[in-house]
């Protein structure tokens, strides 16, 4: 089997379910920018799901799709995938490896890049192509500073920021084929139980989301979390929290905007009750655009807002959100 | 290799960073950390790394723990802290050369350094709050050809295993491997030790050993080996606060109006 030569293998993240992670659009829109992408899935040969994981990622541009199948894929941690990227990219001989920034995606990613000895930019928020190859684009402390870099030659290993490529890929005819691979039997750490988030929400997911309504440890208490949420619903937009609404217990850890937390990029972030230390500010002051409610006028939130109201969120607030549902209505 | 019944060696690795307190930078012309700009601070997450292997180290009376570092001159001050903290020695390895090395070459140094201590757990935070990357306890892991039990929530060091629960993209997984091993922990893990007086004073009689790439057969300008590089940089203007009003009592309007003038309802 030929493969094309300006190939950009990606590999695609499948949700417990079996279905492809909703950063796949993304990563096929940058491979897609760059040449022909061929696209990897790694599955336990138990679950089911394959050839419809295949004609998504074709209905998102990629021209072939590798299927790996492997038993210890779900028991063992990171190895597994490992192996089927290098069986995949020894196959395909691609410029280019693009994997998500996400949590198992940067470590196979990494893994692969210190077992190929190729070179690896991590969390890129663009990919380009210039006359000596290809550019990575990175945004660093926060969206302070805009870096590019480039590998000096070989394959480039990119992870790629869940959320940040709006480009998309065309619709491609469905192409799958299996990919058999060649355990490493390096030693890997056992998955001995695994419990899925509970996706209770019909809201989007907070990387992805264009609009995210935040909170802090100012809402006093859980039982509060309604009137957040029913602003949120408003704008269908997902929720986000300060580390110190997180330390209280007033949301859970998935929902951290900062440093330590998630980096959002949205088109609206909506911060109540949030004063925007600068822990804070690193992981939501590149969204286009900020508003920002807080009793304390100097807080430092105003100062990186568009537009800010001093005062109550339990007042303004629920008159907000009955404000938005009417323009809506 | 100790066998499974003796004390541990573990090594933790810990960074020199900016503070996330102040305002942080690059230098312009080289892409790097400018170091000099900043309050530079012993990284908080490897702080809680350290954090517990002296707690197990406590409970377990023969543990090593040596914190580990690749850095310019200056990191020697995050290693006295580190000591301070409860580290029973420290390595160093600073070399010019190393300026400015990329996540490849970083690894392979690191690895080259946890062989030579011949450490049975290597121990780190989940990601570095400079860098951010994530990654160096996992290429860790594939270079040295041990199983790595990353981003725990919760970690348990016991009789020739590490086991956790791992924060996953998708849910929580409980996991376990055998020794030797790379682990690294998130920021759920308890901070360290506010380090006495005496704790201060007894870490300058701590040993801190400074090792060159070279003393570890690394060869930093191999023309054979890939290497990322830094092409551009560049500083985005600051944020502009915009407009802000005194709630009155339409504050709640006012902001939807805000929305609807910008198309964002």
């Amino acid at each position: 089997m030929n493969y094309p030569d300006d190939a950009v293998l990606v590999l695609l993240d499948l949700t417990p379910a079996g279905e492809l992670h909703s950063g796949a659009a993304g990563l096929l829109g940058a491979a897609a920018a760059l040449g022909s992408p061929v696209a990897l899935v790694v599955t336990d040969p138990a679950s089911g799901g394959r050839a419809a994981a295949a004609d998504a990622a074709a209905g998102l541009g990629a021209v072939r799709t590798l299927v790996a199948e492997s038993a210890d894929m779900g028991r063992a941690l990171t190895v597994p995938a490992v192996d089927a990227l290098a069986a995949a990219a020894k196959l395909v001989g691609p410029e280019v490896v693009l994997v998500s920034h996400s949590i198992e995606g940067r470590e196979v990613a990494a893994r692969f890049a210190a077992r190929a000895k190729a070179a690896l930019a991590l969390d890129a928020v663009g990919v380009t192509r210039d006359e000596e190859g290809v550019v990575v684009r990175h945004s660093a402390f926060g969206g302070a500073y805009e870096t590019e870099s480039a590998a000096s030659f070989g394959t480039l290993v990119a992870t790629i920021r869940p959320g940040a490529i709006e480009e998309r890929g065309e619709d491609r005819p469905a192409a799958a084929e299996t990919l058999t691979v060649e355990p490493s039997g390096l030693p890997a750490t056992t998955i001995a139980s695994f419990e899925g988030r509970a996706e209770t929400s019909s809201r989007p997911a907070l990387r992805e989301a264009g609009t995210v309504v935040s909170f802090g440890v100012a809402l006093g208490s859980p039982d509060k979390l309604a009137l957040i949420e029913e602003l949120a619903d408003s704008l269908d937009a997902a929720l986000g929290a300060s580390r110190a609404a997180v330390d209280e217990g007033y949301a859970p850890q998935s929902w951290q905007v900062g440093q330590t937390g998630v980096s959002v990029s949205p088109d609206l972030y909506l911060a109540v009750g949030i004063s925007g230390a600068i822990q804070h500010r690193v992981g939501m002051q590149t969204a286009k655009t900020i508003v920002a409610i807080n009793k304390d006028p100097e807080a430092p939130i105003f100062d990186i807002a568009d537009f800010g109201v001093v005062g109550d969120q339990f007042a303004i607030v629920p008159q907000l959100t009955e404000a938005i549902r009417a323009k809506k209505a | 290799m100790s066998s499974l019944s003796e004390p541990l060696r573990i090594a933790v690795l810990v960074k020199e960073v900016p503070d996330t307190y102040g305002e942080r930078h690059l230098d312009l012309e080289t892409g790097l950390v400018d170091r000099a700009a900043s309050d530079a601070v012993l990284d908080e997450i490897g702080g809680r790394a350290l954090e517990a292997a002296v707690s197990h180290a406590e409970a377990n009376a023969g543990t090593e723990v040596v914190a580990l570092t690749v850095g310019p001159e200056s990191a020697a001050e995050a290693l006295r802290e580190a000591l301070a903290i409860g580290a029973d020695r420290a390595v160093h390895v600073t070399d010019p050369q190393l300026g400015g090395a990329d996540l490849g070459l970083t690894a392979e140094v690191l690895a080259a350094a946890v062989e030579r201590l011949d450490a049975d757990l290597v121990l780190a935070g989940n990601q570095s709050t400079d860098g951010l990357g994530g990654v160096i306890p996992a290429m860790l892991a594939e270079l040295l050809g041990r199983p790595q039990a990353t981003n725990l929530d919760a970690i348990g060091i016991g009789a020739g295993e590490v086991c956790g629960t791992r924060a996953s993209d998708h849910g929580t997984m409980v996991v376990r491997a055998s020794l030797p091993a790379v682990a690294s922990i998130t920021d759920r893990l308890p901070d360290p030790r506010f380090p006495s007086f005496k704790s201060t004073s007894a870490a300058k009689k701590k040993p801190i050993e400074t090792l060159a790439a070279a003393d570890l057969g690394v060869a930093v300008e191999d023309p054979a080996a890939p290497r990322s590089i830094l092409i551009s940089v560049a500083a985005r203007p600051p944020r502009a606060g915009g407009m802000k009003i005194d709630d009155e009592g339409d504050g709640g309007t006012r902001i939807a109006e805000f929305l609807a003038q910008n198309r964002l309802v």
